[in-house]
């Protein structure tokens, strides 16, 4: 693979149960690109977790992969509520979700935590009232 | 342990999968409703035990590359799920038994959250 693979998915915020959509076809996506399957889970999982913080969050978003030779970049984008305090958004078992979230299975405050420990490298970009950009970066080597 | 062994111990219905799939080997597994703790602890674990129902547990189950899935409690998939669960080749099961006696009996018959998987 010489050139860098780029995918597009739209995340959807409206309805909650499709949520995880776009991950499971990016996990697809790579299988085909033969990339080491331990690589394609914490990826995986990386983005389905900010998939599913961008439906609960801020009504879905965008999210862009690029594939290339040596890393998996994910950029996850949306014009959400944003994030006051990223330290403590990042703190495990912390979380503002909503209790009917919980009754689905997610808002134990694990989200942001597992996308730092399944990734090589993580930004949050985030600004009150215009939105969050998460990048993510998972080395191949 | 074969899935088959899991469909027995646990008395459990088969609601996804064939005779060949309950062939397979499983070499540990984890119980929650909680998705998120369930992607916190990434390893090569098969089954999931949950007494959770949405498509969110199929798509969790498939992010962690497991390949049975049991719903405790007498909890029952929705036919959307089965059929999601279905496409990504997982089997699904389900018993009347409670979540801490289901992961009582697999563990006390040598499915740990600790199995390695042979290679």
């Amino acid at each position: 693979m010489s050139e860098a693979l780029t995918f597009h998915f739209d995340v959807n915020g409206e309805d909650f149960t499709s949520a995880g959509q776009a991950s499971v076809r990016f996990k697809k996506n790579k299988r085909e690109l033969g990339v080491d399957p331990e690589i394609i889970r914490r990826a995986s999982i990386a983005m389905y977790e900010g998939e599913i913080n961008m439906v609960i969050h801020a009504h879905g978003g965008v999210a862009d992969v690029e594939v290339d030779e040596d890393a998996i970049k994910i950029v996850l984008k949306d014009q959400g509520p944003g994030i006051p305090d990223i330290a403590k958004a990042m703190q495990e078992g912390y979380s503002t979700a909503p209790d009917n979230i919980r009754s689905l299975g997610f808002g134990a405050g694990m989200g942001l935590p597992n996308m730092k420990r399944y990734t090589d490298e993580m930004q949050i970009y985030s600004t009150v009232g215009v939105g969050t950009t998460v990048t993510m970066k998972i080395n191949l080597n | 342990m074969k899935i088959k062994e899991v469909k027995e111990l646990l008395g459990a219905e088969l609601l996804c999968g064939d005779e060949a799939e309950l062939e397979k080997d499983v070499y540990s597994a984890c119980g929650s409703d909680m998705m998120s703790d369930v992607l916190a602890y990434v390893k090569d674990q098969s089954v999931l035990l949950t007494g959770l129902v949405n498509p969110q547990v199929i798509r969790t189950a498939e992010m962690m590359d497991m390949i049975c899935l049991v719903f405790v409690r007498s909890k029952k998939p929705t036919p959307e799920m089965v059929a999601l669960a279905h496409e990504h080749g997982l089997v699904v099961l389900a018993t009347e038994k409670r979540m801490y006696e289901a992961c009582g009996i697999l563990y006390s018959n040598g499915l740990t959250s600790k199995g390695v998987k042979k290679r």
